[in-house]
């Protein structure tokens, strides 16, 4: 088994929601501007999936998972007399917390960050429809986390790695003004290529499997990678 | 009443009028939701390994844009502004529900290989940018037409990248050969690292490279 620990280091690195799963990728490309905003959101995003992963790991344990409502009647249980399975409904239930949270976290950020509130602008909203928020309930739901522990560690651990890619790529996307860059591919190309860079860097993490000799040397590759990806965008 | 409008309205606008062919062109070049709108990039490329995958996501993902393009505009009306986002994550839901049975009940190993992405269909942020945009002010058939033609903006994108990766990935496409054996014994390698996900990334990064220097007005100022 895993310890909590465990889920927490790996959702922030080898499995990093921008990295290896793109999830979250909107929000990511149009804010990714300035530092600033990118902090900003970065801590809504913690913030959110900090909240909502528990909330979802309740509510699918405890009512939607096939046998959950065991806790109303013993025949409702998976080898009781009349099993119910809900879980056909947690697309629209995780989306419906999803929804109500960031609504909340709106609320807040309007009433003791305006300043934060004016730079976020429309995308407060849109953490709504971020899908690293759904993302991680979806994960959550599909990796079956043995306790809310887990799962709240798993939930921080992704908004954390989230956090962290948005800041690094709105640092070099600062820097990159200055390079000159082929016509066709400013803005947007570029930004996809770097991404996919460090993608290529956060994979390491895990360890590359290059096809023909496995060499376990996770660290010394991923120093590599990361310091290549320097290189190409300095040039 | 219905007689008069529909008396109105069928000599003013034929259903594929030239406004109407432009909806369904524009997505797929000049504004295409992936490389120009930056939009739904999230659910969409860790499926891009294999052909198969990206073919059922694309269709998923035009049926639920066209039907729910389609009842937003519908009920558009009727939604209060202040709750228009939950209405619109409950109608993507309930149609995104029905695709994931159907595909578990068809395609169950397919299914299986989308995982959660096919949860992810409600996120993707071209259908709410779509319902906001557009179907919350137009009529039915024009947002029918309007999702039909970003979500082939979508698939296009979508497909094409998955013929690269799994071509060059695993030298297969739609789980065929393509190489004969005897490239293998010349010396030839499937280049795994088409199979990780960031090369999906660089791929649509260069997608945007042809698409701007072939039409150099959508080029950005950084």
């Amino acid at each position: 088994m895993e310890s909590t620990l465990d889920i927490f280091v790996k959702a922030i690195f080898s499995e990093n929601m921008i990295f290896a799963y793109f999830l979250g990728m909107c929000s990511y490309l149009a804010v990714s501007k300035t530092v600033k905003t990118g902090v900003g959101l970065g801590f809504a995003v913690i913030f959110v999936l900090g909240m909502t992963v528990p909330i979802n790991y309740l509510i699918e344990n405890y009512i939607l998972k096939e046998g959950a409502l065991v806790w109303l009647n013993p025949e409702y249980g998976v080898n009781g007399s009349n099993t119910i399975d809900l879980s056909f409904l947690s697309f629209i239930m995780f989306i419906a917390v999803i929804a109500s949270m960031v609504q909340l976290v709106e609320m807040l950020v309007e009433k003791f960050a305006p300043a934060l509130y004016g730079a976020l602008g429309i995308f407060l909203p849109l953490i709504a429809v971020n899908c690293a928020i759904l993302g991680g309930a979806l994960f959550m739901q599909d990796r079956q986390y043995s306790t809310i522990v887990d799962a709240t560690a798993f939930g921080l651990g992704s908004g954390v790695g989230w956090w962290i890619a948005i800041v690094a790529i709105a640092a070099i996307r600062e820097k990159i003004r200055y390079s000159n860059v082929p016509a066709p591919l400013r803005g947007l190309g570029i930004t996809f290529i770097i991404t996919g860079l460090m993608g290529i860097g956060f994979m390491s993490f895990m360890g590359i499997d290059y096809g023909g000799d496995k060499s376990k040397d996770d660290d010394k590759k991923t120093e590599v990678a990361i310091s290549e990806d320097i290189n190409i965008i300095k040039e | 009443m219905s007689e008069n409008n529909e008396k109105t309205k069928a000599p003013a606008e034929p259903l594929f009028s030239k406004k109407n062919k432009r909806l369904l062109t524009d997505p797929l070049s000049d504004n295409n939701p992936i490389t120009i709108q930056v939009l739904g990039i999230c659910s969409a490329l860790a499926i891009t390994v294999q052909v198969e995958q990206a073919f059922w996501m694309s269709i998923s993902v035009i049926f639920v844009m066209v039907f729910g393009n389609l009842i937003i505009s519908l009920l558009r009306n009727l939604i209060p502004s202040r709750v228009r986002i939950i209405v619109q994550l409950v109608v993507v839901a309930s149609l995104v529900i029905i695709v994931n049975e159907s595909l578990q009940a068809f395609v169950p190993d397919v299914s299986e290989k989308l995982s959660v992405f096919v949860g992810l269909i409600i996120t993707n942020c071209i259908i709410m940018g779509r319902f906001e945009a557009f179907a919350m002010g137009n009529t039915a058939w024009p947002s029918m037409l309007d999702g039909f033609g970003n979500a082939i903006g979508y698939a296009w994108v979508l497909v094409a990248v998955s013929v690269v990766r799994e071509i060059f990935g695993s030298g297969k496409l739609f789980g065929f050969d393509v190489f004969p054996e005897g490239f293998y014994e010349l010396g030839y390698m499937d280049n795994n690292m088409m199979i990780l996900p960031p090369m999906a990334l660089i791929v649509v990064g260069v997608i945007i490279w042809i698409q701007r220097s072939k039409n150099p007005s959508l080029v950005e100022e950084h």
